[in-house]
């Protein structure tokens, strides 16, 4: 298996890709270490890797800010999350091909489904010749980490829900 | 439900069964819900065991202790949780970057001043701190902030004098020993401020020991000195000013000691009471269009203070609107 560190750094990661598309300001302090109550428990993803993949339904995994609502083992393995609207879609579809990219490296294959009950929508997800937006992506988290400052937050439907948001707005 | 400060008054034991915190004092033991509880102030004899300090660290509750007389003794931190390497480094070079010190240093007295010019005129003294200001602006040296500080500080208390009942006049502001009953009131109420603050800046990313107007070597938590600063005022000293105006505070609630004048047991619940009460008072927020508790106010300039140090917007001290 891959080395400790891997696992620890795609966790960091995959809440990183997931904040690229939802607020860039957000990804600027959470990659600081500047956090928000709410943001500190999430699951360590290498030990899921370790101890879940490999059977057959698993219900209610979170792995980082995805809710994988359930996990089924066919020919391959399928990662379905349920979702309540597509205001996040981008998000949502990043940080599975993401999960998708790496558990590539753990040598899994696997795709994602995102349910849309309410819509009455499914959407496959499929890593397959998409490998450059997970990398675009990635390199484009690591630009924003490096900036001295962070970006200037702008308002949007979101901030009232963000754990940020008194932050951002005071 | 908002969680709350936890204030134990009396004599007692506190201790941790199953997953339930309990208090068991004279009247019986009484279950703690641990949900509820931001933080815990200890003014009585209380024994602690190790299992309800265990509890608590997990919970990230800190409680706050405080001696015979009522001033802040010190505290009992859960393992610090939140860190952020990036944050503590900017925090540092604020501090070793002179012009940047001496900037942060000067918003936080400014802060102050105009809080209490707000107080007097709110006290019904019109009086302009604006030589001081000017004086202020043209300070080198964090050594002359503090001094400008302290003369403003004097004649502050001169002003609000005027306003005060005869038995609860400042005269001169004395500290430790208080010699007379307004600088026992005033002293208490910043007792109990500071580990308030403290609190809130523990809940934050930033580093409680580096500080800008005060020395960090002062005092551990010199960051909440800072603060206090801004906060003093338009906290302590306006519960101060309602509790003897509304003769809710009298003199029996003092005595003389050989460490000058202390408030007595009844005295300090009053002022506990009123402290709590305040700290839980809603105020609407002008930027952020919605309530929040005074107490938040403090967290809040903690999220200033972090936008100022990550170059996201100058930090503008806390100037009460209300
Ligand atoms: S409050 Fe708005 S701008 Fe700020 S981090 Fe949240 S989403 Fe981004």
């Amino acid at each position: 298996m891959e080395p400790e560190y891997l696992e620890k750094e795609l966790l960091i990661r995959g809440t990183e890709i997931n904040y690229l598309f939802i607020c860039k300001t957000k990804l600027w302090y959470f990659a600081k270490g500047i956090t928000m109550e709410q943001e500190s428990d999430f699951v360590d993803l290498g030990k899921f890797l370790h101890e879940k993949s490999y059977f057959g339904e698993e219900k209610e995994v979170q792995i980082g800010t995805i809710n994988i609502d359930f996990i089924k083992r066919k020919n391959i393995i399928e990662i379905h999350e349920v979702k309540k609207g597509k205001s996040m879609e981008k998000a949502h579809e990043i940080q599975a091909l993401y999960y998708l990219y790496y558990l590539k490296r753990y040598g899994i294959e696997a795709k994602a489904i995102l349910n849309y009950p309410k819509l009455r929508e499914i959407k496959e997800i499929i890593l397959d010749g998409r490998e450059g937006e997970v990398e675009g992506a990635i390199k484009e988290v690591e630009k924003i980490k490096s900036m001295p400052n962070p970006p200037k937050p702008k308002k949007s439907k979101i901030c009232k829900k963000c754990s940020y948001y008194e932050l951002c707005w005071i | 439900m908002r969680k709350k400060a936890l204030t134990l008054f009396s004599d007692g034991y506190l201790f941790r069964k199953e997953n339930t915190l309990y208090f068991e004092n004279v009247n019986g033991k009484k279950p703690l819900a641990i949900e509820g509880i931001y933080d815990i102030y200890i003014y009585g004899k209380v024994s602690i065991s190790s299992q309800a300090l265990h509890f608590l660290a997990q919970k990230g509750i800190a409680l706050h202790f405080f001696n015979h007389y009522g001033y802040y003794d010190g505290s009992f931190y859960p393992r610090e949780s939140l860190h952020s390497g990036d944050l503590v480094v900017k925090q540092a070079e604020h501090y070793l970057n002179p012009e940047k010190r001496l900037n942060l240093a000067k918003l936080f007295v400014i802060g102050g001043a105009k809080n209490i010019e707000k107080n007097l005129s709110k006290f019904g003294v019109k009086v302009k701190f604006d030589d001081f200001l000017e004086e202020l602006n043209d300070a080198e040296k964090i050594t002359e902030v503090m001094n400008i500080e302290g003369r403003m500080r004097e004649e502050y208390y001169k002003f609000w004098d005027e306003t005060l009942p005869d038995e609860f006049k400042i005269i001169k502001r004395t500290r430790r020993p208080p010699q007379n009953e307004m600088n026992a009131l005033i002293s208490f109420l910043n007792s109990r401020l500071y580990p308030t603050i403290i609190s809130e800046l523990y809940n934050t990313q930033l580093t409680p020991t580096i500080s800008y107007l005060h020395e960090p070597s002062e005092r551990r938590f010199s960051l909440a000195l800072d603060l206090s600063e801004i906060f003093k005022p338009i906290i302590a000293d306006r519960i101060a000013n309602r509790l003897v105006k509304q003769r809710i505070i009298k003199k029996e609630h003092f005595r003389d000691d050989l460490n000058g004048v202390l408030l007595n047991d009844d005295g300090k619940k009053i002022v506990l009471r009123a402290f709590n009460e305040e700290m839980e008072k809603s105020v609407k927020h002008p930027t952020l269009k919605k309530n929040v508790t005074k107490k938040r106010l403090i967290r809040l300039e903690a999220y200033k203070l972090i936008k100022h140090l990550t170059g996201q917007k100058e930090y503008e001290p806390l100037i009460a609107w209300f």
